[in-house]
């Protein structure tokens, strides 16, 4: 069989669109606060994807267009979104450590002190 | 010496009454007699050691008044009592308590102290077996003090001052017996009648004081008698003098202010005699007699003096025909002799009315004080009906009596045929109908007069109880003495004034020459009618006389044989006539309806007071009833204006934006719910937006 599916491009970004759609809505729509740090994670894990689905694109292009073996710059940026996605997790549990202190709940619904 | 010290003269009876005043209470009856009746006397020797160096002084000093200024009263001389008068000249208003001494003060002076003194002497007798003895004296020698005063006084105020005195003595002596409603409602009736004249002699003096700058007698006499007036001028001194009438007529006893003479009876004899007969009535008279000069300058008001002068007299008169107490048939003669001299004055007969005066004095005093000893005589009984046959009994009463009669009907030659026939021939002179009432006057004056005697001395008796008829005595000399000394004189006080047709000297007129010389007086002596008119002098003198002997004669005949249950002759003639005269013209019943007030109509009252209370119930609801109706008004546009605030500004001007940012808050609130995934929703949605904008544009 000779109808072997390439893998483009753009199958690397869709993926990365699916998985970003998953998360915003888990973030929209979980009720436990752990779950939405987790979506949150994937959202941030689908950019990285996409970035360096792109990242590889332009490995492939010449030099005279801004590509070649030299434009890594999706990787590098890559690596810094997985460093800035630990620390925003590492914070983003300690808030949710203080707050469960406070009010006995891992309950979205009940962050609402500052209701009117 | 005498004039310097003529300020005693009033004094000396005031200090009797201050000392009645202060001490009376602890004084025994003889030394209350002694001290009151003696400050009389003395000021009597007094008068008549003035009077007779008055003549002298005149004579040497131009016929002008003796005028002696004791201090100044009213005004201060310091020029703050500066005004102008009509005619626009600048005056001061001052008044003194001055004295003045001229002919006519002299005459009244005269017969003021001397009958005053007889009569104190009689009220020793009469009134010994009395309570208030003190009280009596110091009333009465308070009554002297004021009638010197106003008889003295130089000036319209303190004659005004001494009419209010005499005023208030009469009240204080005719409600002397006070525990009597009648003796009280009796005085009441006095004063406030006589007040009512005060009134129009007040009004009188302010007009006096604005035309002439004065009120003194002197200044007032000499402007009136030089200036010329316009006539306008004149109408205001009409105005004056018709006011001062009115002070007249409350004061002398005049239509229509007379009511209060008859029931002044109510006070002791005395009194009567005293204030009700010889002084204080003639009061009016001297007043307007002091007055000539304005007088003589407004004839209407002349006219109206001697038209309600006559009118009294007859009116008067027809009352006293009928009365049946002894003192009332008196009082009303009285109101009627008045009425003689104001019609005298008001001929212009100014003589002959003080002349008039003089000799009324005597013969009415004499008939009072009689008529006080026969109702001492009948134990105090003094309804005539129950007399009769009283001559024998008490017969220097009786005689007196008699002469005093005898000169009020004017049976010459007593002094009363004198004084009336020179009135009534003034008055047929000035006009035939005035001398006709005069006439008729005279006719009934007559007649009742000798009604009197035959009832109470000639007729045979019907006294009713036999205790009085045996008590029936003759007075003690105290009181009899009096009586024949006022009978001397109502004799002989005739021939000081006998006329020139008689071939007398009317040594009166004469005497009184520079009090009444006015410019107008000229015209009286023409001689060229002196023949005509002397007989026609003589046929009225004969007609006088005619009349005094024919009521007289008609008065025996209806009274000659009066037994128990005597036909009154009016009552058998006419009996409507008779009750009307008999209830004097139910003018009393009339000024209760009129005036009084005490008269209703089931709810309304009559008269002025009616009137009064009319208008008070229009001001409290009529006129109360608008404010109040304005109030209500204000309240009710209160109450609008805050429905209006309330509802309106309030509602939708204040609120209205309140509620209007409360509904579009709500929508805002919506940004801050407090949910953190609708924040994150919002975002996404804002990130999508934003997204597609950006792709399909």
């Amino acid at each position: 069989m000779e109808s072997m599916l390439h893998i483009s491009t753009l199958h690397y970004l869709v993926l990365g669109a699916a998985l970003f759609l998953l998360g915003v809505v888990g973030v929209l729509t979980r009720r436990n606060v752990i779950i939405v740090l987790m979506s949150i994670e994937l959202i941030l894990n689908a950019v990285n994807l996409n970035l360096v689905a792109l990242s590889h694109y332009w490995q492939g292009m010449s030099v005279r267009f801004g590509g070649g073996p030299g434009a890594l710059h999706g990787q590098v940026f890559a690596i810094f979104i997985i460093t800035d996605a630990a620390a925003e997790a590492a914070v983003g549990l300690g808030i949710l450590i203080a707050f469960f202190r406070n009010k006995e709940t891992v309950n979205v619904d009940e962050v609402n002190l500052l209701k009117w | 010496m005498f004039l310097d010290h003529i300020w005693l003269i009033p004094l000396l009876p005031a200090f009797g009454a201050t000392l009645m005043f202060f001490f009376g209470r602890r004084l025994q009856k003889s030394w209350v007699s002694a001290i009151c009746v003696g400050v009389v006397v003395l000021a009597f020797l007094m008068a008549c050691g003035c009077v007779w160096q008055y003549t002298a002084w005149a004579d040497a000093h131009d016929h002008q008044p003796y005028e002696k200024i004791v201090y100044t009263w009213l005004g201060t001389g310091t020029g703050h009592t500066t005004y102008t008068t009509r005619e626009g000249a600048q005056a001061t208003f001052q008044a003194d308590a001055g004295l003045l001494l001229d002919p006519l003060s002299s005459i009244w002076l005269l017969f003021v102290t001397g009958v005053g003194m007889l009569i104190h002497i009689y009220s020793i007798g009469y009134m010994g077996h009395e309570g208030g003895y003190y009280r009596f004296f110091g009333y009465l020698n308070l009554f002297m003090f004021s009638m010197l005063t106003l008889v003295l006084a130089n000036n319209y105020a303190l004659l005004f001052v001494g009419w209010e005195g005499v005023g208030l003595c009469s009240y204080l002596l005719i409600g002397f017996y006070f525990h009597r409603k009648s003796a009280s409602d009796a005085a009441n009736k006095a004063f406030i009648v006589n007040r009512i004249g005060d009134a129009g002699f007040i009004l009188g003096m302010f007009f006096v004081v604005w035309i002439f700058g004065s009120l003194r007698f002197t200044e007032v006499t000499a402007l009136a008698r030089a200036g010329h007036f316009s006539s306008e001028t004149l109408g205001y001194i009409t105005a004056a003098t018709l006011l001062l009438f009115v002070g007249a007529c409350g004061k002398s006893a005049q239509l229509p202010l007379y009511v209060w003479l008859p029931d002044a009876m109510e006070g002791p004899t005395p009194v009567s005699a005293l204030i009700h007969a010889a002084t204080m009535v003639t009061a009016g008279v001297y007043m307007v007699a002091r007055s000539n000069a304005l007088f003589v300058l407004a004839p209407d008001s002349m006219l109206v003096v001697a038209v309600i002068g006559a009118l009294t007299a007859i009116f008067a008169a027809s009352i006293g025909l009928v009365q049946n107490d002894i003192k009332r048939v008196l009082a009303y003669s009285t109101v009627s002799q008045l009425g003689y001299m104001f019609l005298a004055l008001g001929v212009g007969a100014f003589a002959a009315g003080v002349f008039h005066v003089f000799t009324h004095a005597f013969f009415k005093a004499l008939l009072f004080l009689g008529a006080g000893s026969v109702i001492h005589a009948m134990s105090g009984e003094q309804d005539m009906r129950n007399m009769g046959n009283l001559a024998g009994k008490i017969p220097t009463t009786y005689r007196t009596m008699l002469i005093a009669t005898l000169a009020i009907a004017g049976i010459p030659p007593l002094a009363g045929f004198f004084s009336k026939d020179e009135i009534l021939w003034q008055a047929w002179k000035f006009n035939h109908y005035l001398w006709a009432i005069g006439f008729v006057t005279a006719l009934m004056t007559a007649f009742y007069m000798f009604r009197l005697i035959y009832l109470t001395f000639w007729s045979p008796s019907r006294v009713t109880s036999h205790e009085v008829e045996h008590h029936i005595h003759e007075s003690p000399k105290s009181m009899t003495v009096p009586l024949v000394i006022l009978a001397f004189f109502s004799i002989t006080a005739g021939y000081l004034g006998v006329s020139p047709s008689l071939g007398g000297s009317d040594r009166f007129e004469k005497f009184l020459e520079p009090v009444f010389a006015n410019r107008v007086e000229a015209a009286e002596a023409a001689p060229a009618s002196e023949e005509g008119s002397r007989g026609t002098e003589y046929l009225l003198m004969i007609l006088s006389v005619a009349v005094g002997f024919g009521g007289w004669y008609a008065a025996s005949r209806a009274y000659g044989k009066a037994t128990k249950g005597y036909v009154e002759p009016i009552a058998a003639a006419a009996p409507p006539v008779y009750d009307v005269l008999l209830n004097k013209y139910y003018v009393d019943e009339g000024y209760d309806y009129l005036f009084t007030g005490r008269r209703k109509v089931g709810d309304v009252r009559l008269g002025v007071m009616g009137a009064g209370e009319a208008s008070s119930w229009f001001d409290a609801n009529v006129v109360d009833g608008a404010v109040n109706a304005a109030g209500w008004i204000t309240r009710l546009t209160a109450t609008v204006s805050k429905w209006w605030d309330t509802w309106i500004i309030d509602g939708v001007g204040v609120n209205g934006p309140a509620i209007l940012a409360r509904m579009l808050s709500y929508p805002a609130r919506m940004f801050e719910w407090g949910l953190v995934q609708w924040y994150a929703l919002v975002m996404t949605a804002g990130l999508a937006g934003l997204v597609f904008y950006y792709v399909y544009h």
